[in-house]
Formats: structure tokens, C-alpha cells, sequence
């Protein structure tokens, strides 16, 4: 089980925690990692704002080098998972728009042939490693522990690029590997929502009341902690948590873990490995009550 | 086969009430929709149960309703797509608009914002003697967002509204790039001005919602992304969302990656001391807790950038 490793900007940004978990998790489940050095950033949909094509392009790019390795792409940002997905449905859609795609990669001796693969590692979890092969290597159950899943847009729609179609258990991943580990499912309203990071510096209050709004429903339906396979959700579930409590008048102290951490404290490693010390609403409190300490 | 629903009540002449759930199971055929379910419970079990429709065709846009937590027309949704094993189907009213009774709700916010882009044709010299003419692709090119049947469906699941009501959402936004990128149309710089305020373009978060839930093909968030870049184009580079997009594009360019501090400080801009201040301590905090790696404007170049750099030359010569 080999990937080309795409390990997006923010788990070597402001999310570095992430990229340190995702290493430990994969080599204990003997997921090998090729990471994808000379990739591009995907875009993050931002880029396109400006410039579709230029994106299609990047993201062709990141492709074709994917083929050149022979292996298909991992994620491991929600983020950047669906706009890869996105890029990749359109370029096997249209065979001209494709060959013009194409043209600016020629020079360094590219060129995207539609045949790669992209899997968030959430999927590759659930149907490449497997559901049952993975419960086997579950050596400390994280029982009892009331978790909220927290998806990011782009992995749950649109989800005729996300190949829900094919394998429609993708709607219920997040849920499915919260029960893997042994840990109970909190469901609340906003789970497939919109985090509010993309209009943080745009509407800093729409953004927050975002924030207060999925951390505080789910701290109130009884959640002790919150998993989410995007970094960008985390950067501002997380990081903007305070503020958005405090400016929306609501008590909320809700931890948020990514989702490698949440499998990789299930694998029985040490919290501190994983980097959940690094968090700004510090799981402490919730992983004391499972006998794990910080 | 047995359908149950359970269906979002609400009453206004009930005060004691308030809103409630109430589960209905009426016999229906595999090939019937909500609809003719929602309709088989007025028929049958309560007629007081208010719900809106008309054509029963997906071309009226009177049916909007929730199912299952997602908005959806009534008549459009399968009961053996959202309840194959004859699961309850949860079915609300709309969501974003105030409800007027049970499934219908009032329309009036979604109608003034679409009044709101003035959704008609702005000409501007001499009357041609005969018809305006359009190029087929032009007209082909808004074959998509015309299909709108202004169901409200996209406004119902817009995380954006929910937390901020003055924002124009996807319905008019997608109406308004229909007439931006009309070629007889003349008043692209006013409403691109218009669009570029707060509330407009730069409001909307990018979620998707209405596209996965349009049930014509829309795809309101994509007319968005073009307003944006149409925007941009067209000179309205000073708000903090077109500075995003644009420091973020000039930091790929530069780095092949992110760097979310740079995008931050250009976002905001250097001079907006105010906004500035109001991030030092969420700054100081990340800093304290190892999430602001010092060395990472050094660190975080692409091996690939020279190439990278080269597909932004190719674009730009292109132009």
C-alpha cells in the first residue's frame, strides 16, 4: 500500500502537528508515503477565483507527476481533496481542454493522462486499509470518548466528483472511523457545514458565529471532543475558538483533533507524538477521562 | 410501499404549539416522490398539513422544501432515493427565510435580493432597428444559469446566510452573473460595483452547498467565482476578498505553496493597524503553542517552483 503523498501547505504551515501524526499513523499501519516534493498547492479554490485555468493547470501538473510515480495521490486535507477533484473532473471531461491543459507541463516533460487517483486519507483508511483490518490494530479503544465528526465542504460536495456514486459509504467515513476507534458518534446539525475559514479575513464575524455555532451545538448535544479531516476547519475551529466563544456570549471549550491524531491515540501513541499538546483548546481534560495523559 | 414521514409542524394561529415534529405513514408506489407522499398525508391523514406546489415537475419552483436535512424540490426527490430501505424521511420547510405555516415558507427575502441586482436587461446607445444581437456561445454559455427556477432551494442550505442575512446569496448572485456576462447588457461596471460591496460576492464561503443541493444544474457558486474574477478584472481589487485571491495567487507564484502569514498580513493589509493589533494575540498564542514555525517562509518553497513560476508565465503570455 503506496501513495504519492500530498501533504498540502497547512500541515507544514500552521497545522505542523498534522503532518507529524500522519507519519506515525501510516508507518504503524505500513501505509508508505512518497511525498510529492515538487508539487504545487492545489489552489485551495482561491486561486481559481482568480484564474480557473492556471488551477487546472497546477493541479494537472500535480497530477501527471503522481503518474510519473505510479502511485495514487494521498490527502489529507478535506480541502485540498475536493479541489483536486474537482480540477480532475474537469480535465476527464473534455479531451481538448485537457490537451490545453497540457501545454505549459510539455517543458518539463509532463503531461497528464487522466488516469491518477486521488484519496483523502480518511478513504484510504476505510477502503484500502479496511474497516476490519484496521479495528485489529486498535489497541487502545478510545471508549466512551463523545465524538463529534466535523467533514469541511469539500470532501462531503459536490459529491458527483467525489465519487459518492461508487462508494457511498464516503457520506458516513467520519462517523465510521470514530466507531473503528471505539469512541461514540455525537451528530449534530452542523457537521457538513462550512467551518468559516474562507471568509476569516473577509466577514471576521459571519466567520466566528460559524465557529461558536458547530463547536457550541456540539459541546451541548454532549460532544467531549471534535475530529476533522480538514486543517483548514482546524485552523479556525480550533485556533479562533476563544474569540468566537467570547464574541458569541457562549461557554465553549471544545477540543478539536485532527483525524490521524484521533486513529493514532486509538493505536496506542502517545499523545505528545501526535502533537494534540499543540492544540490551542488542549484536550487535556477530555483524554484524562480515558486514563490518557498528556 | 409504507412511507413514514416526519414532518416539521407549525401553526402561527397556535401559539401553545410552537413547532414540533409529527410522523405520518401513508402506502405509496416505488415510483412516487416526496410530494405525492406530502400530498397523500393532506389528502388522507391531515388536511390541515400546508405545503406549496404546483407543476409537480421541477420546472415551477413552488415545492422547496427540506428532506432529510438537505434542500431539495419535493417533486424532484425519489422517496426510494433518500429511503430505500423504507427508512422515516425528516421533512422541513426551507431553511434561511421565516416559515409561514408547516412546509411554506415567506418568500419576500429571497424575491427583494433578487429585485436587489436589478435581474433585467440594461442596454445602453441607439435601439437597433431590429432584434439586440447575441452571439450563440454567449447565449449557450448562459443556457446553465437560466435554468434557475428560483425554488429558493440553493438560499435554504447557504452556510453564509445563516450567520449573516444581508448577504445577497446564491439565487440573486447567480441572476446577476447572468446579466454580467450577457454581451447586450451595458451596466457591467455598476453592478460589479454593486456586487463588490459587503454582502456581495466576497461573502459567499466557497461551501458548495447550493451547488450539490440546485436541483437545475445552477451551480450558483461557480457564477460567484466568476463575478469574483470579473470583479477583479474589472478594477475592484481593494476589499479584503479580492486582496485574498490576489496575494494568494502571488504566493504560489512566488513559493509553489502557502504561506498562510503572508496571505494573512496582505490580506488585511499592512496599513490596517486596527485589524492588525486585533490578531496579535491569536498570533502570539499560535506562536506559544509551535503552529507558527518561524523558519517557514524559508522552509516552505516547492522543489518544483522554477517550473511552477513557468506555468504562470505561460498563462500570463496567453493573454
Amino acid at each position: 500500500m503506496k501513495y504519492a503523498f500530498f501533504p498540502g501547505c497547512v500541515s507544514r504551515g500552521g497545522c505542523p502537528e498534522l503532518y507529524t501524526a500522519v507519519i506515525s499513523v501510516c508507518e504503524i499501519l505500513g501505509i508508505e508515503l512518497e511525498e510529492m516534493t515538487s508539487a504545487s498547492c492545489t489552489g485551495a479554490g482561491v486561486l481559481q477565483e482568480k484564474n480557473l485555468r492556471l488551477g487546472d493547470m497546477l493541479n494537472a501538473r500535480n497530477f501527471a507527476i503522481a503518474e510519473q510515480m505510479g502511485l495514487p495521490i494521498m490527502t489529507i486535507c478535506s480541502t485540498c481533496q475536493g479541489v483536486m477533484a474537482q480540477a480532475n473532473s474537469r480535465l476527464l471531461a473534455d479531451p481538448h481542454y485537457l490537451a490545453e491543459i497540457n501545454e505549459p507541463l510539455a517543458d518539463e516533460g509532463l503531461e497528464y493522462k487522466g488516469t491518477v487517483e486521488i484519496k483523502h486519507m480518511l478513504w484510504v483508511l476505510l477502503e484500502d486499509v479496511g474497516a476490519e483490518a484496521l479495528k485489529e490494530r486498535i489497541t487502545s479503544p478510545l471508549s466512551a470518548l463523545k465524538t463529534a465528526p466535523f467533514y469541511g465542504c469539500y470532501i462531503v460536495r459536490p459529491t458527483n466528483v467525489l465519487g459518492f456514486d461508487e462508494n457511498p459509504n464516503r457520506q458516513q467515513s467520519l462517523e465510521q472511523l470514530i466507531e473503528i476507534v471505539g469512541a461514540e458518534v455525537v451528530d449534530f446539525p452542523g457537521k457538513t457545514k462550512c467551518c468559516g475559514f474562507p471568509i476569516l479575513t473577509i466577514n471576521e464575524n459571519a466567520s466566528l458565529k460559524m465557529v461558536a455555532n458547530h463547536t457550541g451545538d456540539a459541546q451541548d448535544l454532549g460532544a467531549d471532543i471534535m475530529v476533522t479531516p480538514c486543517p483548514l476547519c482546524h485552523l479556525n475551529l480550533d485556533g479562533f475558538q476563544p474569540r468566537a466563544a467570547s464574541k458569541n456570549k457562549r461557554k465553549i471549550e471544545l477540543p478539536i483533533l485532527h483525524l490521524p491524531q484521533l486513529i493514532g491515540l486509538a493505536l496506542g501513541l502517545e499523545p505528545k507524538a501526535l502533537g494534540v499538546q499543540q492544540h490551542i483548546v488542549s484536550p487535556k481534560k477530555a483524554l484524562a477521562g480515558l486514563g490518557i495523559r498528556m | 410501499m409504507k412511507t413514514s414521514l416526519k414532518v416539521k409542524r407549525y401553526n402561527p394561529e397556535d401559539d401553545d404549539k410552537g413547532t414540533y415534529f409529527e410522523e405520518f405513514t401513508v402506502d405509496m408506489e416505488e415510483y412516487n416522490t416526496v410530494l405525492d407522499a406530502l400530498i397523500a398525508v393532506r389528502e388522507y391523514e391531515d388536511e390541515s398539513l400546508a405545503v406549496r406546489c404546483s407543476c409537480r415537475g421541477s420546472i415551477c419552483g413552488s415545492c422547496g422544501i427540506r428532506v432529510n436535512g438537505s434542500g431539495a424540490l419535493a417533486c424532484k426527490t425519489k422517496i426510494l432515493s433518500v429511503a430505500p430501505n423504507e427508512e422515516t424521511i425528516t421533512v422541513e420547510p426551507m431553511g434561511n427565510m421565516p416559515v409561514l405555516r408547516d412546509l411554506v415558507t415567506d418568500m419576500t427575502p429571497f424575491w427583494d435580493k433578487l429585485r436587489g441586482v436589478e435581474p433585467w436587461l440594461q442596454v445602453d446607445g441607439p435601439e437597433p432597428e431590429s432584434e439586440y444581437v447575441a452571439s450563440a456561445d454567449a447565449m449557450t454559455h448562459l443556457n446553465g444559469v437560466m435554468s434557475c427556477i428560483m425554488c429558493g432551494v440553493c438560499v435554504s442550505d447557504c452556510t453564509s446566510l445563516e450567520v449573516f442575512d444581508q448577504f445577497l446569496g446564491p439565487a440573486a448572485l447567480a441572476k446577476a452573473y447572468r446579466f454580467v456576462a450577457d454581451p447586450r447588457d451595458a451596466a457591467d461596471l455598476s453592478r460589479l460595483g454593486a456586487l463588490n460591496e459587503p454582502g456581495g460576492i466576497w461573502d459567499c464561503t466557497r461551501c458548495m452547498a447550493c451547488v450539490q443541493v440546485c436541483p437545475k444544474g445552477v451551480a450558483p457558486m461557480d457564477r460567484i467565482m466568476k463575478l469574483r474574477d470579473a470583479a477583479i478584472e474589472a478594477g475592484f481589487d481593494n476589499t479584503p476578498g479580492a486582496r485574498h485571491a490576489e496575494v494568494f495567487t502571488e504566493i504560489i507564484k512566488q513559493d509553489g505553496h502557502l504561506d498562510e502569514t503572508m496571505l494573512t498580513l496582505g490580506t488585511i493589509g499592512m496599513f490596517n493597524i486596527g485589524r492588525m493589533m486585533s490578531l496579535v494575540p491569536i498570533a502570539f498564542r499560535a506562536l506559544v503553542h509551535g503552529k507558527l514555525p518561524l523558519m517557514y517562509p524559508f522552509t516552505h518553497v516547492s522543489q518544483g517552483v522554477t517550473q511552477i513560476r513557468k506555468i504562470f508565465d505561460h498563462v500570463e503570455a496567453k493573454k
